[in-house]
C-alpha cells in the first residue's frame, strides 16, 4: 500500500544573498512519520523548514501539503520554532504563550475564551507544565521554555508538526519527555518533522530521516539509509557513527 | 509662579488647563506606544523618527510661510514617515545592522533640518520666530485644537490596540510563529510603526525633535520594572508618562518657561531612576537585600548542618557539646548561634550546645528542601 504524501516540496532553492542555502530540494514526506533532518551546521536545516512554512521567501519552488497549497493548509501544521528565537524576558506567563497556539483558528480580532483556555491548559498537563501555568517566562528553566513551545504546538491540534531543534540545550529529563510527546504523535497518526542533531539518538528516536547539505543527500527509512555513506556524502569527511545493532 | 500655585491655577486658568491636558495626554500616549517599542528593541526608531521629522517642519513653513502648528505637523509627519521607510529599505537591501542605518538616517536629516532652520532665520520674514522651538519644546504654545488632536489620535489608538491586542502581543513575542498562522504580520507591523511615527510628531510641539524619544522609551523602562504583563505594562508606561508630562510642564512652566522637553525628560528620568532602584522583583535595592538574606540563611544552615552531623553520631540527639568544638568550622560566629536559639532549633546550657528536637528534624531535611529549591 502506498502511503499518502504529507508535505511535498518541488524545486525549492533559497538564497539570502548570493549563495544558495537550499538548492533544488525536492522532498516527499510521507503521513505519520517521526522525521529527523539532519546535516552539519549551515547545512539549511531550519531554513528548510522555515521556507516550508513561509517564513522565509524562496527563490524558486513550491510547497504542498495533503496536495494542496500550504497557504490553503495553514491550520493543518503546526511549527515549533528555536528556543533562542524568542526574548524570554518577554513581560507574560507560561500559560499565555501556549494560549497562542489556539491564535491561528480564532483569526483576527476575536479573543481567546473558556475554550480556549481549556485546550491551553490540558497542553500543558501533557507537557508537565500545569504547575507553572502562572510563571512568568523568564523563570523557567530552559527545558521548561522548550516545553511550553511543544505545548503552543500541540494546542494547534495540527496533522503536521516541525520542530526546530528541539533538543537543543534541554536536560536529559526534559529530552525524554519531549520524545515520549513525539512518538505518542506518530501513534495518533501525525506527522513530526524534527531539525536534528546527535546523530547517536537518530536511530532511537526517529523512523524516518532526510540528509541535508544545502543539496538533499538522500530520505528515507532510518533502517534503509541510515548508513556510514550517506554520513560521509552529508558531512563530507569519513564520518562514522556506531549504530547500535 | 511656584509649582503649588501652578497647581491650584489648572481649574481655574484656561491656558494652564489646556497645556497641562496636552502634555498629560501626549506622556498617555507616548508611555502607551513606547512600551512597544521597547519590547521590539526598537527603542532608536523613536529617536531616528523624531529626529527625521525637522527638515518636514521646516519645509513646511517654506511652503506655506505661515507657523499653522497643523500643517508643520503635517510635514514632520510627511518626512517622519520617509525616514522610517529608508531606515527599513537600508537595514532590507544592504548588509548594514540596523544602529548604523538609524544613525545614518537620523544625523542626515536632523542636520538638512538644522540646515533649513538656519536659513529661515535669515528670511525677512516676521513670521519665523519660534520654529526653533520644535527642537527642545514649548509646552506654552499648545493650543485647545492641538489638544483635541492629541485626544483623538490617542483615542484612535486606544481603540486599534484593544482590538487588535491578541495580534499586536504575538507579534512582538515571536514574529516569525505568527506568520505560520497565517497573519498577515506586515500589516501588523505597519499598524504598530505609524502609530509609533502618529505619536513622536504629534509630541514635536511640546518635547521637541531632540528629546522625544526619551518621552516613548523612559515610561516604558520604568514601568517593565514593577510587572511581568504585558497589559500591566502598558498602563503603568501610560501613567508615568502622564505623570512626567503634567509635572514636567508645570516645572518649566513656573520656572520662567524653561523649554519644556528637557523637564520632561528629567521627570521621566527619575521616574525610571526610582523604578530601577526600588521595583520589588527587579529592582537593584530589593534583588541586593534578598542576596544577603540569602546568604546569611545558607551561613545558618551550614552550621545547622556541621551540628547535625555531630550531633547524628550519638543516640540521643540532644546529647550536650562543648561550644568550642564550633569553632573549627568556618562559618560559625557567636550571632548565627544566637540566631539558632532564637529559631529555637539549639539549646545552649553553659558553653555546651545541643540540638532540639526541631532543630535535628530541620537539619534532616536541610539537604532535601535545597534541592526542591534548585529545581
Amino acid at each position: 500500500m502506498k502511503q499518502k504524501i504529507a508535505v511535498q516540496v518541488d524545486d525549492l532553492t533559497v538564497a539570502y544573498n548570493y549563495k544558495p542555502v537550499l538548492w533544488d530540494i525536492d522532498l516527499e514526506i510521507p503521513e505519520g512519520v517521526l522525521m529527523a533532518i539532519v546535516g552539519p551546521n549551515g547545512a539549511g536545516k531550519s531554513t528548510l523548514i522555515k521556507s516550508i512554512l513561509g517564513i522565509l521567501k524562496p527563490i524558486a519552488g513550491s510547497i504542498s501539503v495533503y496536495g494542496k497549497p500550504y497557504e490553503k493548509q495553514r491550520s493543518l501544521v503546526a511549527y515549533v520554532p528555536q528556543k533562542g528565537s524568542v526574548d524570554w524576558d518577554f513581560p507574560t506567563t507560561a500559560l499565555d504563550v501556549v494560549m497562542m497556539g489556539t491564535y491561528g483558528s480564532l483569526g483576527w480580532i476575536k479573543r481567546p475564551g473558556q475554550k480556549e483556555k481549556k485546550a491551553a491548559l490540558e497542553a500543558l498537563e501533557k507537557v508537565g507544565m500545569l504547575p507553572f501555568k502562572n510563571r512568568q517566562i523568564s523563570q523557567l528553566s530552559g527545558g521548561q521554555q522548550q516545553r511550553i513551545f511543544l505545548a503552543r504546538a500541540l494546542v494547534q491540534d495540527a496533522s503536521i508538526y516541525f520542530m526546530d531543534e528541539p533538543f537543543q540545550g534541554v536536560d536529559a529529563s526534559t529530552e525524554i519527555a519531549i520524545i515520549n510527546i513525539l512518538k505518542a504523535l506518530r501513534k495518533a497518526g501525525k506527522t513530526v518533522i524534527v531539525v536534528h542533531h546527535d546523530l547517536q539518538t537518530v536511530p532511537e528516536y526517529f523512523d524516518w530521516v532526510t540528509f541535508l547539505n544545502v543539496k538533499k543527500i538522500a530520505t528515507g527509512p532510518v533502517k534503509d539509509i541510515f548508513n556510514d555513506d550517506n554520513l560521509t556524502k552529508t558531512y563530507g569527511i569519513n564520518y562514522k557513527v556506531s549504530i547500535q545493532e | 509662579m511656584t509649582i503649588s500655585e501652578y497647581f491650584s491655577l489648572i481649574f481655574s486658568d484656561y491656558t494652564l488647563r489646556t497645556i497641562t491636558l496636552g502634555t498629560a495626554v501626549l506622556g498617555a500616549v507616548t508611555g502607551m506606544l513606547g512600551s512597544f517599542a521597547v519590547l521590539r528593541k526598537q527603542s532608536l526608531l523613536g529617536d531616528a523618527i523624531s529626529h527625521a521629522a525637522l527638515p518636514g517642519i521646516a519645509l513646511a513653513f517654506l511652503i506655506t510661510g505661515a507657523k499653522d502648528s497643523n500643517m508643520l505637523l503635517l510635514g514632520a509627519l510627511v518626512s517622519g514617515l520617509i525616514g522610517t521607510f529608508w531606515i527599513r529599505g537600508i537595514i532590507k537591501k544592504t548588509h548594514l545592522k540596523s544602529d548604523t542605518a538609524l544613525g545614518l538616517i537620523l544625523s542626515l536629516f536632523f542636520g538638512f533640518g538644522m540646515l533649513l532652520l538656519t536659513f529661515i532665520q535669515k528670511q525677512p520674514n516676521a513670521n519665523q520666530a519660534g520654529l526653533d522651538k520644535y527642537l527642545f519644546g514649548q509646552a506654552a504654545t499648545l493650543v485647545e485644537s492641538d489638544v483635541w488632536l492629541m485626544t483623538i489620535v490617542t483615542a484612535i489608538c486606544l481603540f486599534v490596540l484593544l482590538l487588535f491586542w491578541k495580534e499586536f502581543k504575538m507579534l512582538l513575542f515571536d514574529a516569525d510563529y505568527t506568520k505560520t498562522l497565517g497573519f498577515n504580520t506586515k500589516l501588523i507591523d505597519v499598524l504598530i510603526t505609524s502609530f509609533i511615527v502618529l505619536a513622536i510628531v504629534l509630541g514635536l510641539q511640546t518635547v521637541g525633535v531632540v528629546l522625544m524619544s526619551a518621552m516613548l522609551l523612559a515610561p516604558a523602562a520604568a514601568a517593565r520594572q514593577w510587572t511581568n504583563s504585558l497589559s500591566v505594562m502598558v498602563f503603568l508606561a501610560a501613567l508615568f508618562g502622564a505623570f512626567s508630562g503634567v509635572f514636567g510642564t508645570a516645572i518649566s512652566a513656573s520656572q520662567n518657561n524653561l523649554s519644556t522637553g528637557p523637564v520632561i525628560v528629567i521627570v521621566a528620568g527619575v521616574f525610571v531612576l526610582i523604578s530601577f532602584v526600588f521595583s520589588p522583583s527587579r529592582g537593584l535595592l530589593f534583588k541586593q537585600i534578598r542576596f544577603i538574606k540569602n546568604r546569611r540563611d545558607l551561613e545558618l544552615h551550614k552550621t545547622l548542618a556541621f551540628m547535625f552531623h555531630i550531633a547524628e553520631t550519638h543516640d540521643n540527639i540532644s546529647h550536650p557539646h562543648a561550644i568550642k568544638i564550633l569553632n573549627n568550622f568556618q562559618g560559625y560566629t557567636k550571632n548565627t548561634l544566637q540566631k539558632l536559639v532564637d529559631k529555637n532549633y539549639v539549646t545552649i546550657v553553659g558553653d555546651h550546645w545541643s540540638l532540639t528536637e526541631q532543630g535535628f528534624k530541620t537539619a534532616s531535611n536541610l539537604y532535601n528542601q535545597q534541592n526542591e529549591n534548585n529545581e
